[in-house]
């Protein structure tokens, strides 16, 4: 029935759901093409988990509601959920063996809600352990390949919905970012994603990491796409998470082609330094000046705390994992040691079978930052240039309207190329994590290539609750620009 | 600053973590490691500064919501256990505790 000039994979959210709507593509086509293209893609590593008959029941109902009228706004669209959301119909591990074959009671608020609109299932995708880490290679199942080289790592934790989108293996995914885990694998795999203000989207059966960091955003290949999906997924959960801001629904693309004349783009001399490295910036300089062309004006600011921002993040991001995962103690869900000689010895065993190298790590320093006699000194510290740090936006929100700059140093490493050297991660999310500890919506824009012809991210950084600004300014940079609608060879 | 194997076992009790002599060490390593990038935190000053917990703070209050204190979930007993290790008569199931 799908008579499109394009291949149903490289239709978009919004073109798709037009499709759809117009009866040129039916829901149970649609799932069908990318379960298909799931299965011949397997070796990527991008799945966790695929069940075909709930995707399959999930698009013939969809196909029933468009038939009927009462279709909802991304009604049959196929869309794959990072693992880290919890889901009714699907196991959900967290890319841990601490959860491997758990099934949640319930479906998380950004599952459900992303449901109401419409979307089909196609699975659960791979994601770093807890999502802890910036490669993927954190996950207790597989490693997952970045499709532009299969060499090298697709970044993470949100890694295997970057690989998913980039390979077209659905046309979008949902993510989570706790300090950069949606917009560096986006950046590393040539995709566009996004981040909301903290408190936008419910935290609600996201598996929990840094409660205070974590949130959900979708990846997708367009800003206008990443716009449909954020309206969607947004929107006060005031009964079930107690941070959730109380703000209505949006439509986060009522701006998008509004004019960039006149904007004011603030570039922090702090991601300009001499850790990026020579072929990110030529591609991230060559989209700011797409920008200038634009009208948009270019303003020197300075986020002078940056490099303090690793630290802070690795003290109150374990922090927070240490307490939300002591949850995992073989008792009420997840794994239990076979042997133990009594309670304690199970909670020990069992933890250390179920909890991967960069989990237990965390957890160490976490429970230490905590502990008595150290958390002044580490924790409320970390809160205190937390604060700092985002005091240092909010100076320099006075002089631009959104701030610009590389998402990460490099492009995409080799798999194994950072080898058995955790702080060689935490290094290179120096660019992601000050927006994250001040809970500013950010994104990941595809600004080029770099070296190895691998993709290269920009990262835009909003002032609270300006998504649709970010989102407007990237849709921008994509009409005049074509990065985002390149794909890696051979898919 | 520097972490010794007795803190790491401390620790490592504390978080309830069972480490092989040689996890233990390369932990110790690794956790040495990254404290030296901490302590550039360490050295600056925040007098005065009120800790920040939910980041949009810096821009107006926020009030951690409370919900009235009415059960408003059915009862899920079987689903909540489905994934339970071990459960006999509803009921969850833990190594002896009290002689």
């Amino acid at each position: 029935m799908h008579s499109a000039s394009k291949p149903l994979h490289d239709l978009g959210v919004a073109e798709l759901a037009a499709s759809l709507r117009a009866g040129q593509v039916s829901a149970v086509e649609a799932a069908q093409h990318f379960l298909g293209r799931a299965r011949s893609h397997e070796s990527l590593g991008a799945f966790l988990a695929i069940d075909e008959e709930v995707t399959m029941n999930q698009a013939r109902a969809a196909d029933a509601r468009l038939a009927a009228g009462t279709a909802g706004p991304l009604e049959g669209v196929p869309l794959a959920h990072k693992d880290i959301f919890v889901t009714k119909d699907l196991p959900s591990t967290a890319g841990s063996r601490m959860l491997e074959g758990y099934r949640s009671p319930f479906d998380a608020t950004v599952v459900r809600k992303l449901a109401d609109a419409g979307v089909v299932t196609l699975g659960k995708l791979n994601c770093d352990e807890f999502a802890m880490g910036s490669s993927n290679e954190n996950s207790a199942y597989q490693p997952a390949c970045n499709p532009w080289d299969l060499a090298r790592v697709p970044g993470g934790s949100s890694g295997g919905s970057a690989v998913a989108v980039a390979a077209r293996l659905a046309p979008a995914a949902t993510g989570t970012d706790t300090g950069g885990s949606i917009r560096q694998p986006a950046s590393f795999c040539g995709i566009t994603g996004i981040k909301p203000t903290y408190g936008r989207a419910s935290r609600y059966g996201m598996i929990a990491f840094a409660s205070s960091l974590d949130q959900a955003g979708p990846m997708a290949r367009s800003a206008e796409d990443c716009a449909l999906l954020l309206s969607n997924l947004c929107g006060p959960d005031p009964d079930r998470d107690s941070t959730s801001l109380d703000l209505p629904t949006e439509d986060f693309a009522r701006s998008l082609n509004d004019s960039i004349d006149g904007l004011r783009i603030g570039i922090p001399k702090e991601f300009f330094g001499e850790g990026l490295s020579a072929d990110v910036r030529t591609a991230v300089e060559g989209v700011l000046g797409e920008f200038e062309k634009m009208g948009a004006r270019l303003v020197p600011i300075s986020l002078p705390r940056t490099e303090l921002s690793i630290p802070v993040y690795y003290i109150i991001a374990p922090a927070e994992a240490s307490s939300n995962l002591s949850r995992f103690d073989g008792v009420k869900f997840g794994h239990r040691a076979k042997a133990f000689a009594d309670l304690v010895d199970m909670y020990k065993k069992t933890r250390a079978e179920g909890f991967g190298d960069e989990v237990k790590r965390r957890i160490m320093i976490g429970t230490y930052v905590l502990s008595h006699g150290y958390y002044d000194a580490y924790y409320l510290q970390a809160q205190r240039i937390r604060r700092m740090i985002a005091d240092d936006f909010q100076q320099a929100f006075k002089s631009c309207d959104l701030i610009a700059g590389p998402v990460a140093p490099t492009v995409a490493w080799k798999l194994g190329g950072h080898g058995n050297d955790p702080l060689a991660d935490y290094l290179a999310d120096i660019f992601t994590l000050p927006a994250s500890l001040a809970g500013l919506p950010g994104m990941s824009v595809p600004a080029g290539f770099g070296d190895g012809a691998m993709p290269v991210g920009l990262q835009l950084i909003g002032n609270y609750f300006t998504e649709s600004r970010l989102l407007n300014a990237a849709h921008r940079l994509q009409q005049a620009t074509d990065f985002h609608s390149r794909k890696p060879e051979g898919v | 600053m520097s972490l010794t194997p007795d803190d790491i076992a401390r620790i490592a009790n504390l978080a309830r973590l069972e480490l092989h002599p040689d996890e233990s060490e390369r932990m110790l390593t690794q956790i040495n490691g990254f404290f030296g990038i901490v302590e550039a935190m360490r050295a600056v000053d925040t007098t005065g500064v009120e800790p920040l917990a939910h980041p949009v703070a810096v821009i107006q209050d926020v009030a951690l919501r409370l919900r009235a204190d009415v059960a408003s979930e059915p009862n899920q007993r079987e689903a909540n256990q489905r994934s339970a290790p071990a459960v006999e008569r509803g009921l969850f199931l833990v190594p002896k505790v009290i002689e």
